[in-house]
């Protein structure tokens, strides 16, 4: 026992453990949400899914992970080994380290930076990267088209979102996510949706941009972690699943992990940005520290649900016209309402 | 003139922008109503049925697989010939009179062993067309439609209940019973050959001896090709 303890004492050791923290929640939520949206897509089309591996199949994701780990792990021939074995990993890792900065509760955050959401966007990008090496490394025209779509629409959909963020920041004056968090604490009244915490004039003029910005950044976001009606780069119908097209077993299964862990990354800046963050609805009631890591949790997986009932809702866009929402309609939709939100700031 | 042209101008730009607020507002709410229909139906009962476990009633008057009542076959061969795929292969043997087969359960006297009924399920059409020829209603087709099996050989159904013994036996009966007839089909032929040299006085040669006939019956099943 007190070996342990002092092991603990260990900085490195300490902050191993604290980073593995993100780790096991997005392998637990992975299958959380394997199962969820397998249950939702059936039920919404009137289904059961799966009701054989235990109560409802609830073993059904153990089973699955049980077969992609024995999977044969198969390089093709042409594909460029190094860099075909790199994706997967590096697209996994975009998405981990944006988790750092990430404040899953009120004593809880993997690395308390200033510059916080600022890192997040740009270590995100990383995953693009990944996308793009490994549809070039597969040697396979549909996964460089799909690499290739998901390189143009990520990056198109990063400014309209990025402006989103930089509305945000402006209102708040902060970049670092824990005191954005912070900002918004007593109760749902504050939470900037709802205008924040500021003088009654300026929370009513800011409610209808901070609804503006908040559709703007769901929907770029959606676009950034390639789900329906924004999933171009993945397209089953045209693409055969464009850039994972040729990977199979546990890179597969890294590359799904990576995507559900995006999804929760995007809901979680979505919650942090204006609905409170880990912060209670009610004020003090039910607030702590394990309490506000229940509410982070609660929040992201409604939106996270709502991804998923949208996937299920909307056919997937053209890409002329992924290109219009980006644009023709999101982007000044957002640069007015930066404009808008200064002006309120500053008066 | 110049005016014109630029109230035209603005007109233009006029449309073109609330075309695009219209877009917008097209865009979101039709979204609205999708994700309205989806969450009702989410919250619908589902429509599966759990299949092995849980059985669709199937209704009456349903063609699936075949059911023969042997006990009630009178080898008549009407339902093979009324298959228009050929999968029931029947083998027959006429009994002799002095034989009873016994009745069937309408009442009518079986004098025609069945050595051989079989029905190649793995043919069948299911079109029904054996079940309505059959004198006696023997055949019917049944609601079971999960008789699947490993080899295919397993498909082809033996009604038939008699046994390769039953058959020797019946065999052996319906040729003693020919021999007989023969014999006695000799001696009535002798006898009358007798009476009519008697008849005929003198010339009296020996009357040309009929042969035996073959039974036309026995001969056909065993030169039938066993499948």
């Amino acid at each position: 026992m007190e070996n342990i303890l002092l092991l603990l004492n260990d900085p490195i050791v300490l902050s191993v453990l604290l980073a593995l923290i993100p780790l096991v929640f997005i392998l637990v939520y992975a299958l959380v949400v394997l199962y969820g949206e397998m249950k939702m897509a059936a039920h919404i089309q009137n289904r059961l899914a799966y009701m054989e591996n235990g109560w409802h199949g609830t073993l059904q994701p153990f089973a699955d992970m049980l077969k992609l780990l024995q999977k044969e792990d198969i390089i093709p021939d042409a594909a460029d080994k190094f860099f075909f074995m790199l994706a997967p990993y590096l697209v996994f890792v975009g998405t981990y380290a944006s988790f750092a900065v990430v404040p899953f509760s009120s004593e809880y955050v993997g690395s308390n930076i200033d510059l916080g959401i600022f890192y997040m966007v740009a270590v995100s990008s990383l995953v693009v990267v990944g996308l793009l090496m490994s549809g070039w490394a597969s040697n396979n025209k549909w996964s460089l088209f799909g690499a290739l779509r998901s390189a143009a629409q990520i990056v198109s959909y990063e400014i309209p979102g990025v402006l989103a963020i930089l509305g945000v920041v402006m209102v708040l004056g902060t970049m670092n996510m824990q005191t954005m968090t912070q900002m918004q604490d007593g109760g749902i009244q504050n939470w900037l949706i709802f205008g924040g915490n500021f003088p009654l004039g300026q929370k009513l003029a800011l409610i209808p941009f901070m609804f503006v910005l908040f559709v703007i950044y769901l929907l770029s976001s959606m676009a950034e972690v390639n789900r329906t009606p924004f999933d171009l780069p993945e397209a089953e119908s045209e693409l055969v699943q464009g850039y994972n097209t040729e990977y199979s077993g546990m890179k597969f299964a890294i590359f799904y992990l990576a995507e559900y862990a995006n999804l929760f990354l995007v809901s979680a800046v979505v919650v942090i940005m204006f609905f409170g963050g880990w912060t209670s609805p009610f004020g003090s009631f039910m607030s702590g520290p394990v309490w506000s890591a229940f509410w982070f949790v609660f929040k992201g997986m409604a939106f996270v649900f709502l991804n998923i009932w949208l996937r299920w809702t909307l056919p997937r866009l053209r890409v002329d016209q992924l290109m219009y929402v980006s644009w023709k309609v999101l982007t000044p939709f957002a640069l007015f309402s930066i404009l808008a939100i200064g002006f309120i700031m500053v008066i | 003139m110049d005016s014109r042209v630029r109230g035209n101008d603005i007109r233009k730009i006029m449309t073109a922008f609330t075309s695009y607020f219209n877009d917008i507002y097209r865009a979101v709410s039709s979204a609205m109503i999708g994700m309205r229909i989806t969450i009702k139906q989410m919250v619908s009962p589902t429509v599966t049925l759990q299949y092995p476990r849980v059985k669709k009633q199937m209704p009456d008057r349903v063609r699936n697989r075949l059911y023969m009542n042997f006990d009630d076959c009178i080898g008549c061969e009407l339902c093979a010939k009324a298959c228009p795929v050929d999968c029931i292969d029947i083998e027959v043997l006429k009994a002799p009179p002095t034989v009873d087969l016994g009745t069937t359960s309408t009442g009518q006297k079986k004098r025609i062993y069945v050595t051989k009924f079989d029905i190649d399920i793995a043919k069948c059409c299911y079109c029904g067309l054996c079940v309505y020829p059959c004198p006696t209603e023997c055949l019917k087709m049944t609601d079971v439609y999960e008789f699947s099996e490993y080899d295919r050989h397993n498909l082809i159904y033996n009604f038939g209940t008699m046994t390769p013994n039953d058959v020797e036996t019946a065999r052996s009966k319906v040729k003693q019973y020919d021999e007989e007839q023969a014999a006695k089909k000799a001696a009535a032929a002798a006898q009358a050959a007798a009476a009519k040299a008697a008849a005929s006085a003198n010339p009296a040669p020996q009357a040309p001896s009929v042969p035996p006939a073959q039974n036309p019956e026995s001969q056909k099943s065993s030169e039938t090709p066993t499948t």
